[in-house]
């Protein structure tokens, strides 16, 4: 192996300024969509235990959609085909005028398609509480609504937190894939300065040591938060 | 939306159709691999020997934390170096899925060999199979039996995942796809024809995976 160590670089104004700057795209990118991914995620799991066929039927369809089609190409559809099939002037408003395109696209992207993974969980989580919680809440006059508000919801939210965490930590390192719309986050930046330096090995080497870090501190946080919101005595089929 | 172009499908439909074969070859190499590997690492893990569980472990766990592209780039930049000579883009991004895959599939593995009751590994030892017999004979055949409709689910993930040889430039599906648009001008035409030829592989893998789990619980 002929290879020119130089650790040094990494350190150097240019490319450190790269990395943090990368780092801070990545956060950005996974913590926007993760919000997004939530919202959209919690509502279409709960469509789809719903006593409600047309509802279920559109949300099954959502899940199955996004789950089947790979990420980098629903990103491709945001970025590229999006535009060009929606009103002309909303189209061009997009292109021209729309601020940070990639950074928008990507958290769309990236958190619609995490939406039908943290849906999946969701449901899972729901359908684990049991028939018999479920058949209790209607025999005390519980409305639907009611059976969720009380019973499900709050049960099952605190039932998916470990899954949860680990779509937490996917999120981050599917966050990647926006440079190949082109934003330069981490993934992006480490590559930049290998091609700029060709100390591909210091270059790689730094952001993954960053990813582990997040990694680290991302399961620290998930056990804290699964020991604050496990049920005592709780067995569910989850 | 008034000038939709399927012309442009039909033209390039050998072009494409030999992505898509690159795309499925690395799928399947990619699965025997990983698993292969995959089998390994849990075994190593689950040795009960520390030299061995700790790097199996190390190496799940830091494969885990860090995004596939990554990896990808790792290995087109390691592989040729640590050999001395390029090998080609396809065998530099088949070793870079195996490696990356082992991980995920080890987890799996890992998770299928502990379902296998303790009874069975006593039995085996008390009628005095060693411990690869018992391995062997014993624990993987059960274990893999359970483990097939996740393995296949693991499959179409990994299916998915080997559009991102786009990054390296790659010709799979997606890149022949991102070729052809952009050379022929239909970006619009192309993206939607890969997300359906995507949707309809992936569809019919994860409604077999279905079959499969009926056929295994029933």
């Amino acid at each position: 192996m002929d290879y020119n160590w130089n650790w040094g670089v990494l350190f150097e104004e240019q490319y450190l300024s790269w990395l943090i700057s990368g780092v801070g795209w990545t956060f950005s990118v996974a913590l926007s969509a993760w919000v997004l991914a939530l919202l959209v995620g919690v509502l279409i799991g709960v469509g789809r235990t719903l006593p409600n066929r047309p509802i279920a039927f559109l949300c099954t369809t959502y899940v199955e959609i996004f789950r089947n089609v790979p990420l980098l190409v629903q990103l491709f559809l945001w970025y590229f085909v999006v535009p060009e099939i929606v009103p002309q002037d909303m189209g061009r408003w997009m292109k021209r005028d729309m601020p940070n395109p990639e950074f928008v696209t990507a958290v769309i992207g990236l958190g619609l398609y995490t939406a039908s993974r943290v849906a999946e969980q969701v449901r899972a989580g729901i359908n684990a509480v049991g028939k018999g919680l479920v058949a209790a809440s209607y025999a005390n006059g519980f409305s639907t609504a009611q059976t969720y508000r009380y019973v499900l919801l709050p049960i099952s939210f605190r039932l998916i937190v470990p899954p949860m965490t680990s779509e937490f930590l996917t999120i981050f390192k599917n966050s990647s894939l926006a440079l190949t719309i082109g934003l330069l986050e981490l993934t992006a930046q480490s590559q930049q300065i290998a091609e700029y330096t060709f100390q591909g090995f210091e270059a790689y080497t730094a952001a993954t040591i960053i990813y582990v870090v997040i990694a680290l501190m991302a399961t620290v946080i998930a056990q804290m938060l699964e020991k604050y919101t496990q049920i005592p005595g709780f067995v569910g089929k989850a | 939306m008034g000038d939709f172009d399927f012309s442009v499908i039909a033209d390039n439909l050998p072009f494409l159709w030999q992505g898509l074969q690159l795309s499925l070859w690395l799928t399947l190499l990619a699965i025997i691999g990983g698993i292969v590997l995959g089998t390994l690492l849990a075994l190593m893990r689950l040795s009960g020997l520390w030299w061995l569980a700790l790097p199996a472990a190390g190496y799940v766990n830091l494969i885990r934390s860090v995004p596939l592209i990554l990896v990808i780039f790792w290995f087109y930049f390691l592989v040729p170096l640590a050999l001395g000579r390029p090998i080609g883009g396809f065998y530099s991004a088949l070793i870079a899925f195996v490696m990356f895959e082992a991980a995920y599939y080890s987890e799996i593995i890992r998770a299928g060999i502990q379902s296998i009751r303790q009874g069975q590994v006593h039995a085996a030892q008390a009628v005095g199979l060693s411990y690869w017999q018992t391995q062997r004979y014993v624990v993987l055949p059960q274990a893999f039996r359970n483990m097939i409709p996740i393995l296949v689910t693991q499959g179409i993930i990994l299916f998915q995942d080997t559009s991102l040889v786009f990054v390296v430039s790659l010709r799979d599906f997606m890149t022949a796809s991102s070729i052809v648009a952009r050379t022929e001008g239909r970006l619009v035409e192309m993206y939607i024809f890969a997300a359906l030829v995507y949707f309809v592989i992936c569809f019919a893998g994860s409604l077999f995976v279905r079959r499969l789990k009926k056929a295994s619980t029933a």
